[in-house]
């Protein structure tokens, strides 16, 4: 919204509006320019409401009698045609400007940009989990570099819960099953609440996290140290970092919850997310039919399989980018790349999250492995040797497909029932602040809440 | 039987149909649809004041950020409880059920609806539903929100089935009334009546009909499969046994989007009723007002997805999603002009009725053009499932439909029991609603502006100033309605009898005594002009309706 | 002077005549709206996992969907004759073509049930019971599962139009229906049809392809 003013005039404006309206500290890239429509939109509504409101009143009192209705010699004015459609026109030429602006801002929030570093994150009853691709993963608090764009992969382990960042203005639901993406990129360091914002159960309103912004330098730092807490300390004394902004969350860093000890927080695992694909891929078969050196076997190969183009045996061509590689491990059979026969059951249910995470980012960690071959031409005509036997065998080595788990009592993933450390799941979390809630027989329990956070008053 | 005009109005042989018969089983046995109207307003106004209290008790819990008054569990049955009962018990039966019921024939001179028995079926059927409903929720203490998300409701530990068996039941109490109305409507009008003269208040109920017999059954088939879902683990929409979650999101809202339609268009009708009757002029203009209601039932089925901004729709139809809407409003946008102009040189007699017009006016411009703005998509993002949504949806709902609902009951209230209530009082109670809604929810739109989620139990200590006023707003209105609802309930027995027509509206119904007789005209009316023609005197317009 | 089949808010029969079967041509567009939610459903699933949905559709046996199709579009004719029937003022063949009809609809379940029990033999049950060996798939368990649904609803309504049926073969032996007023005749034919009309639409996504 540029009214002519000049930057300083024009930021003391919008720091006005956005006090007026109470909205929270503008805090990623795309904050202040969604606000500028914002203050557009509710400035026109409180006028249009209360033109109508005062008009109304102007003509009631002009026009109020006591009593004794006389009866009218002509019938009542009537508004003309052309006025009633030039009003609706007009005001439907501004929703429709809203509209395009507000459209064309969508469409920048839900296409990421390029380059940008991502991170899975996994909602479950009642906390977030957040991988790196770089090994770390963490709970409930996001590390994320400033000046960076950042791509959040979303799933859930159970209900439909929703990633919101109000000082972010984003907001995605994490739907169990598939992933959803949204991005932000913060300019400055800080720290920013994180609220579930999709009804998840008794917890769901301590369903809380942070997004902590890092200085480049300090991410560095943090990634090169495995160990949150010494950057979280000296977050604590960065003055950089704006805690406690105005009319925003005034979050204070993890250290300083009240009665948190060291063990509380244990040091986010060093975990390489690449090699906990290899090791799941290993366990779950996936290696019985794909290669990851480019040569040929009964599934395509993952050695340059990454943003490759994917002829299917409809005809089309595909790109094999996270949302294609996710769905062929979850329906394999929806699109089928062509010269391979439709024989890979479904890992539905199988991969936990975490692990087709992982297995996602050893595909994209093969991009540039040469050796990406097109399958022989005689298989796609006689079909591969294998497939009868595959497909009789998958029944017997799949368990029974798998029955609705109940909230929060679902099978941990077969990573962690054999010891392993899954890639962003960690099997116990820090039972930091607790809520008591009523079972459903009357009983009583205490749940950890998922956010160690302490909030200062505003 | 050719009978003097006069006869319409002034001397009554047939007692009216309060008197002509005595006794409990006369009202529950009754086919008459006057009657009928009246035990549905009895009930839904008993399910609106349930369902207030528990919105009291769950604005009371949330005067503090953490525990107040309950505890977690409690807190997510009460919203529950909350919205089940005002959208299914109350929003969507109140208007067309109990005021579309008692005037749709005297508005177009009938002698009943066309589907007595129908109706009286109608109404045992929201009985039971209602029943089911409420004690389904009780004792199964149901957690999901009145929107069934799955998979959470297919994995609540809480009992879901109960409660979707009796909405569904609820959906054919609907089901039942709008054929009702319809066929009513299509064919039992009075001699002469026409299409293009027919009173606005028989418009939006037609209107609402439509979309309560098209989206009803395919809300009932979504909730039947949640249901069948939770009990049978079917897996319709569970993700765990490759069910689509999203998918029961857009049948949901096909159903429920047109519903918030179900809600608002019948008060849309009674606005229209009211501001000709208390302006004492004609609309200006009647075309526009029914052209934009019947716009509004076929645009309303095709906004759904503006619900779902967030829940991973393609861009695509995201942004067709959001120009319907765009459309959508433009309906509502014309007939606020025509009800403001309407004002223009009217003969504007102030009372209770009209106090309500202008608190819905307001509020319903404000929530309406939040709404355009929660349809704007980049915006949409951030006020998703927060407070702002809450805000907005009480706007038109409360503010909008329960004003409305009012507005009827202080309207028609002579023409229902023959009496009048105390004016200064109704008018005090109407300015106290106005006050003690603004009061409640002007504060959630900077609550969701802050990014206050909905549904929370407990929330960070800095929303807390705002809940505090929201909750002082909430028990200022509750205590006005109940005001308002008592003064109303005095005058049936203590207050003063009243005249025929006390507002010297031209409206169809006023043509017959207050309250009417059994049969509604003691001489089948011609109604061959306009219900909004104030050139005509009172007489001169019964004259006309009697004359053969 | 009012016939003592016509309610007191009638000015005649033939009035009260067009209202009912006004009413019910409404309550025909209700009941296809909830049919819609569940083809909705289906379509959905059917485009998330085509492969799989062709393979289910290709295991139901073609034959018995086909019979069914044919028992149900010959009930629809007796039931369109019933009408004529009453139309004519003819009382046995109105009552010989409902009961007819209902036989025929008694046929349609019987066969479907043969159907189901097949089903169950084999496993390919919906939800959680589903445990057909030759499609061990996610949308071979959501194709089953459309099918019981679907099937199991038409079933439903199947059963509601038999009752129906016979009781108005009942009414017509008696000599209800007379060539002057027998509405609610039609109403019951009008709704039978829709249960054929249900069919025909389901047999080819079910059965065909």
């Amino acid at each position: 919204m540029n009214l002519g003013l000049g930057p300083s005039r024009q930021a003391a404006v919008n720091e006005l509006f956005r006090r007026v309206l109470f909205l929270p500290p503008q805090s990623s890239t795309m904050a202040s320019e969604i606000d500028h429509l914002h203050y557009f939109v509710i400035a026109t509504t409180i006028a249009g409401a209360s033109m109508v409101g005062l008009l109304a009143l102007y003509w009631v009192l002009k026009y109020r009698v006591r009593e004794g209705l006389a009866p009218r010699s002509d019938p009542a004015p009537t508004s003309p045609a052309w006025l009633e459609l030039m009003l609706a026109g007009s005001l439907l030429g501004l929703f429709c400007l809203w509209w395009l602006i507000g459209y064309m801002q969508y469409v920048r929030l839900r296409v990421s940009p390029k380059n940008t570093l991502d991170v899975y994150v996994t909602g479950k009853q009642w906390m977030w989990k957040f991988a790196y691709p770089d090994g770390q993963s963490s709970v409930a608090s996001l590390y994320v570099p400033t000046g960076r764009p950042i791509r959040v992969l979303l799933t859930s382990r159970d209900v439909i819960h929703s990633f919101f960042v109000p000082d972010f203005r984003i907001k995605q639901d994490a739907l169990p099953g598939r992933y959803t993406t949204a991005w932000f990129e913060v300019p400055e360091p800080g720290t920013h609440q994180v609220l579930c914002a999709e009804f998840c159960g008794t917890g769901h309103s301590v369903m809380r996290g942070q997004v902590v912004a890092l200085d480049p330098s300090d991410y560095a730092r943090w990634l090169a140290a495995g160990n949150s807490d010494r950057v979280v300390g000296s977050l604590g004394e960065d003055p950089r970092a704006p805690l406690g902004q105005v009319g925003g969350p005034s979050l204070a860093g993890p250290t300083n919850v009240e009665g948190a000890s060291e063990e509380d927080f244990p040091p986010a695992q060093l975990v390489n997310l690449v090699r906990v694909g290899t090791q799941a891929a290993a366990q779950q078969g996936c290696l019985r039919c794909h290669t990851l050196d480019g040569t040929p076997h009964i599934g395509p190969t993952w050695a340059g399989l990454y943003l490759g183009r994917v002829p299917l045996t409809t005809g089309e061509v595909v790109t094999a980018d996270e949302a294609y590689l996710t769905e062929s491990m979850m329906d394999p059979l929806a699109k089928v790349h062509a010269g391979y026969a439709p024989v890979m059951p479904s890992y539905h249910g199988l991969l936990s999250p975490g692990e087709t995470a992982a297995i996602v980012e050893l595909i994209k960690d093969l991009r540039d492995v040469p050796g990406r071959t097109e399958p022989p031409a005689e298989r796609t005509a006689e079909g591969p040797p294998p497939a009868a036997g595959a497909i009789g065998r998958a029944p017997q080595e799949r368990p029974a497909l798998p029955l609705r788990q109940a909230p929060g009592q679902g099978p941990m993933p077969p990573a962690v029932e054999q010891g392993l450390p899954p890639p962003g799941l960690q099997p116990n979390p820090p039972p930091v602040g607790t809520i008591e809630i009523a079972g459903p027989n009357g009983t009583r329990r205490t749940v950890p809440s998922a956010i160690p956070v302490q909030e200062s008053k505003p | 039987m050719s009978a003097p005009a006069e006869i319409l109005a002034e001397s009554t042989p047939e007692p009216d149909y309060l008197s002509v018969e005595s006794g409990i089983w006369s009202w529950l046995n009754t086919r008459d649809h006057k009657r009928i109207g009246v035990m549905f307003l009895a009930t839904v106004t008993a399910m609106f004041l349930i369902g207030g209290c528990f919105a009291l008790a769950m604005r009371t819990e949330l005067l503090t950020p953490n525990r107040t008054i309950m505890d977690a569990m409690t807190y997510d049955r009460m919203f529950t409880l909350h919205g089940v009962t005002m959208v299914w018990l109350f929003l969507v039966p109140s208007i067309p059920a109990s005021f579309g019921n008692f005037l749709l024939p005297l508005q177009i001179g009938a002698r009943d609806l066309a589907f007595p028995k129908l109706n009286l079926m109608s109404f045992y059927t929201f009985v039971l539903g209602a029943v089911i409903t409420f004690g389904g929720m009780m004792v199964g203490g149901t957690d999901t929100g009145w929107t069934f998300y799955a998979p959470y409701a297919d994995s609540t530990p809480t009992d879901v089935v109960p409660v979707v068996v009796g909405i569904f039941i609820l959906g054919m109490s609907s089901i039942f009334s709008g054929i009702n109305f319809i066929a009513t409507t299509h064919l039992m009008r009075a001699r002469g009546l026409r299409w293009g003269n027919m009173p606005l208040f028989v418009w939006t109920i037609y209107a609402t009909s439509v979309i309560m017999v098209l989206a009803t059954p395919v809300l009932g088939m979504a909730l039947a499969l949640v249901g069948l879902d939770h009990a049978l683990r079917l897996g319709i929409f569970d993700p765990a046994v490759g069910g689509d979650p999203v998918l029961f999101q857009h049948i949901f809202w096909f159903y429920s989007h047109p519903a918030v339609y179900i809600m608002i268009l019948p008060g849309m009708g009674v606005i229209s009723e009211v501001v000709t009757t208390f302006a004492h002029r004609r609309l200006s203009s009647y075309v526009a007002v029914a052209v934009s209601t019947l716009g509004i039932a076929f645009v309303g089925f095709l906004t759904w997805g503006h619900h779902m901004f967030v829940s991973g729709m393609s861009t695509f139809d995201a942004g067709v999603f959001g120009v319907m809407s765009m459309f959508v409003a433009i309906f509502s946008a014309i007939k606020v002009f025509t009800w403001t102009g309407t004002l223009y040189r009217g003969q504007i007699l102030v009372r209770t009725p009209l106090i309500y017009f202008f608190g819905f006016l307001f509020l319903f411009v404000f929530g309406g053009m939040t709404g355009v703005a929660l349809a704007t998509q980049s915006l949409d993002v951030h006020w998703t499932d927060t407070y702002f949504v809450v805000a907005h949806f009480h706007f038109v709902m409360v503010g909008g439909s329960v004003t409305a609902f009012l507005a009827a009951a202080h309207l028609w209230f002579p023409k229902m029991f023959g009496r009048v209530y105390n004016e200064r009082m109704g008018m005090l109670t109407a300015t106290a609603v106005f006050i003690g809604f603004v009061l409640t929810f002007f504060p959630q739109f900077l609550l969701g502006n802050m990014g206050m989620p909905r549904r929370y139990y407990s929330y960070p200590p800095r929303f807390q100033f705002l809940h505090v006023l929201s909750t002082g707003g909430a028990w200022l209105l509750g205590g006005a309605v109940l005001l308002a609802i008592g003064n109303l309930v005095v005058a049936l027995r203590w207050g003063a009898r009243a005249s025929a027509n006390p507002w010297h509206s031209r409206g169809f119904e006023w043509l017959t005594p207050s309250p009417p007789p059994k049969h509604n005209f003691p001489v089948t009316p011609q109604l061959d002009f306009s219900p909004y023609d104030y050139s005509m005197t009172e007489e001169e317009a019964r004259a006309r309706a009697g004359a053969r | 002077m009012h016939a003592p089949e016509l309610g007191e808010q009638f000015s005649d029969l033939e009035h009260q005549a067009a209202a009912l079967r006004f009413g019910m041509w409404v309550f025909v567009v209700s009941e296809i709206l909830l049919f819609a939610a569940l083809f909705t459903l289906y379509a959905a699933y059917r485009t998330m996992f085509p492969s799989d949905f062709r393979a289910g559709v290709l295991h139901n046996t073609f034959a018995y969907g086909t019979a069914n199709l044919f028992v149900l579009l010959t009930s629809g004719l007796t039931a369109a004759l019933a009408v004529f029937g009453a139309r004519t003022d003819r009382r046995v063949f109105t009552g010989v073509m409902l009961s007819t009809t209902a036989g025929l609809g008694l046929a349609f379940l019987a066969i479907k049930l043969t159907e189901y029990g097949k089903h169950i033999e084999e496993g390919s049950l919906p939800g959680p019971w589903y445990h057909y060996s030759e499609l061990p798939t996610f949308g071979g368990n959501r194709f089953f599962t459309m099918y019981w649904g679907m099937t199991g609803f038409h079933a439903l309504h199947l059963t509601a139009g038999v009752l129906v049926m016979g009781w108005m073969a009942v009414r017509a032996f008696q000599g209800r229906y007379t060539a002057r007023y027998h509405v609610k005749l039609e109403m019951g034919s009008l709704y039978w049809a829709l249960i054929d009309l249900m069919w025909i639409f389901l047999w080819p996504i079910l059965y065909l392809s």
